[in-house]
């Protein structure tokens, strides 16, 4: 009976990939325990929404509909989580290493007295149920194994974009549970006032495919326009990154920085454009599948780390770039 | 108004970071061991809050002795007192009995606001504030880059970064954590007078007794997540620079990107 539960995440009516990507981690537990994947999906008028997720592995679907839950906050969402928890006894509970996984899962663990692993980008089980997670530390400059031996359930939070999604079965219905949260308004200690929408429409530099990033080289803040232009001509799932010297020049702001003050990226293509390579912007990108480097000095340590380089000026080299790469998108 | 801020020491982030021979932990040597970045952001911003209000800034470690260091900057840069939980049983605690343990010790200082960075670079958990609200029973906000507060109506509005540059406006009540992102201040140098001064102030350091706890609550034993081997990641390796004109090597990399890498 003790199931893999997932918390789903989702956005304006949409699951975030995220989502996804922890419901193929779940079947692929599953394959080896049997245990059902069960989706934990909160919200308001959600009901629609969550039939979306039997094809894609869930088994079971605990619906919590409520007002009080309409917008995500850590102290309803973990009331709700946890209440449900001490009812169904999951074994494996499972979340995104996303900002909303970082703000509610620490808290759902210390209530629930167990073990929460951060930004997995690995996790296997073992003969008895044992969840072996593997996770970058010092921001991916070591890897390190972590167990959760004593306690249940077994709490880890997945990195994005490192776990493929599998396909779905259309013909997989998961069955709706809806269970309603024991939660009053007048308990809460904490409310969401406002949510104030970002100056840019990208997807966050920590979920995109493909990132364009900008560094010291880049000079000035207009010129992030040129890598803003590249990444409109990659299209969907591409975002602009910037290391930390762009940022502490004032060229970008600190929520796209990449690095270990900033954010830690995992994106299929990595392109640095007058990016040196320092450590500490090393540490947060050098898991990308494909990194490319644009830098005018042919010894920047960038190109130890870079799969392809052009020894260039990244403002001859990069309008360049967004031109074939549209024509190329062109020719389909 | 009584300011505590939990900072932890680090190794500098330009730190190379070596592997220890049987792969347990990190070689300490030539490491150069500096406040976490994050928590300077929370140093300050408490020190901006007792400027505004008045009150004391406690700054709050667990870690070796060493973390004396991190704590004299802290009280260099202006805060009040420090505490330093160095017993020995500590060691190897995960952010669930770090959390337990810093909560014992909150009790003993007594707080109307608990600040912290919004994670260590170190092991990188992000855990700790959280654990501490679950603990003393406080709401939180994460990853805040914008704090005000409204100490007679007892309560505070703290902006928290979520993702793709959206924000959002959290009322909590007081007492409550905030867990510190950088773009909330400008941490502030220390002075050589503060540095002076520093060296006077008082850092208590309590034993495990004295808060209340047992050895097997804390440290490797009190911890949920067992610590297993580390490793370094797979090395990667210098790829190709792309010869000749300009105009030629970007189309080749285009070409490449598409062929090989199948991304285009």
């Amino acid at each position: 009976m003790p199931g893999i539960w997932i918390i789903t995440e989702h956005k304006e009516g949409k699951f975030k990939k995220i989502t996804y990507e922890l419901l193929s981690q779940g079947k692929r537990i599953k394959e080896k325990t049997g245990e059902e994947v069960c989706a934990l999906v909160l919200g308001l008028n959600m009901e629609s929404l969550a039939t979306l997720l039997g094809p894609y592995g869930a088994d079971k679907v605990y619906l919590l509909d409520d007002e009080i839950l309409k917008s995500y906050a850590n102290e309803s969402y973990a009331q709700a989580i946890t209440g449900l928890a001490r009812t169904f006894t999951p074994s494996i509970l499972l979340g995104g290493a996303t900002a909303q996984g970082k703000d509610l899962l620490p808290r759902v663990a210390t209530r629930l007295g167990t073990g929460l692993a951060t930004d997995c980008i690995n996790i296997d089980i073992e003969d008895k149920g044992l969840l072996k997670i593997t996770r970058p530390i010092y921001a991916g400059k070591l890897l390190m194994e972590t167990t959760i031996p004593q306690s249940e359930p077994q709490m880890a939070m997945l990195r994005p974009n490192v776990v493929e999604i599998l396909p779905q079965d259309g013909s997989k219905k998961a069955e709706i549970i809806k269970s309603k949260p024991d939660l009053k308004k007048e308990d809460l200690k904490s409310v969401l006032k406002e949510v104030l929408k970002g100056e840019s429409k990208k997807i966050d530099v920590t979920e995109a495919k493909i990132i364009i990033s900008g560094g010291r080289g880049i000079k000035a803040k207009e010129n992030f326009k040129i890598l803003e232009d590249l990444a409109d001509a990659f299209g969907e799932g591409t975002a602009v990154g910037a290391s930390r010297a762009a940022v502490d020049s004032g060229f970008a702001l600190h929520d796209i920085q990449v690095g270990q003050t900033g954010k830690v990226v995992n994106p299929t293509l990595y392109i640095a454009c007058g990016i040196s390579g320092a450590i500490q912007h090393l540490a947060g990108m050098s898991t990308s599948k494909y990194i490319v480097a644009i830098n005018k000095d042919p010894d920047a340590p960038i190109f130890q780390k870079a799969d392809y380089g052009i020894v260039g000026d990244l403002f001859e080299v990069v309008p360049l770039l967004t031109q074939e790469v549209k024509k190329l998108r062109a020719e389909g | 108004m009584n300011i505590v801020v939990c900072l932890k020491q680090v190794p500098d982030t330009e730190s190379k970071i070596v592997l220890n021979p049987d792969s347990t932990d990190i070689l300490t040597e030539g490491i150069k061991w500096v406040m976490n970045p994050y928590d300077e952001y929370a140093v300050e911003e408490g020190l901006k809050i007792k400027e505004k209000f008045g009150g004391k800034v406690t700054i709050l470690s667990l870690g070796p002795e060493r973390s004396i260091e991190a704590i004299r900057t802290a009280l260099a840069m202006g805060a009040d007192e420090g505490v330093l939980l160095n017993d020995p049983a500590l060691e190897g605690s995960d952010s669930y009995a770090t959390a337990l343990v810093l909560s014992k010790a909150l009790n003993q200082i007594g707080y109307d606001i608990i600040l912290t960075g919004k994670q260590a670079v170190d092991l990188d958990c992000s855990q700790v504030y959280a654990g501490l609200a679950e603990f003393l029973n406080l709401p939180y906000v994460s990853v805040i880059v914008g704090l005000e507060l409204f100490p007679d109506q007892k309560k505070a509005i703290a902006k928290r970064e979520t993702e793709g540059g959206e924000k959002e406006l959290i009322e909590v009540s007081l007492p409550a954590i905030f867990a510190c992102q950088k773009d909330l201040n400008i941490p502030r140098y220390t002075s050589l007078p503060g540095i002076m001064k520093a060296k006077k102030k008082e850092i208590k350091k309590p034993g495990l007794a004295d808060l209340g706890l047992k050895p097997e609550e804390v440290g490797e034993a009190g911890s949920k997540l067992k610590k297993g081997k580390y490793f370094l990641p797979p090395q990667r390796k210098a790829g190709m620079k792309i010869e000749g004109e300009i105009p030629e090597a970007t189309a080749k990399l285009v070409r490449l990107l598409r062929e090989e890498a199948k991304i285009i």
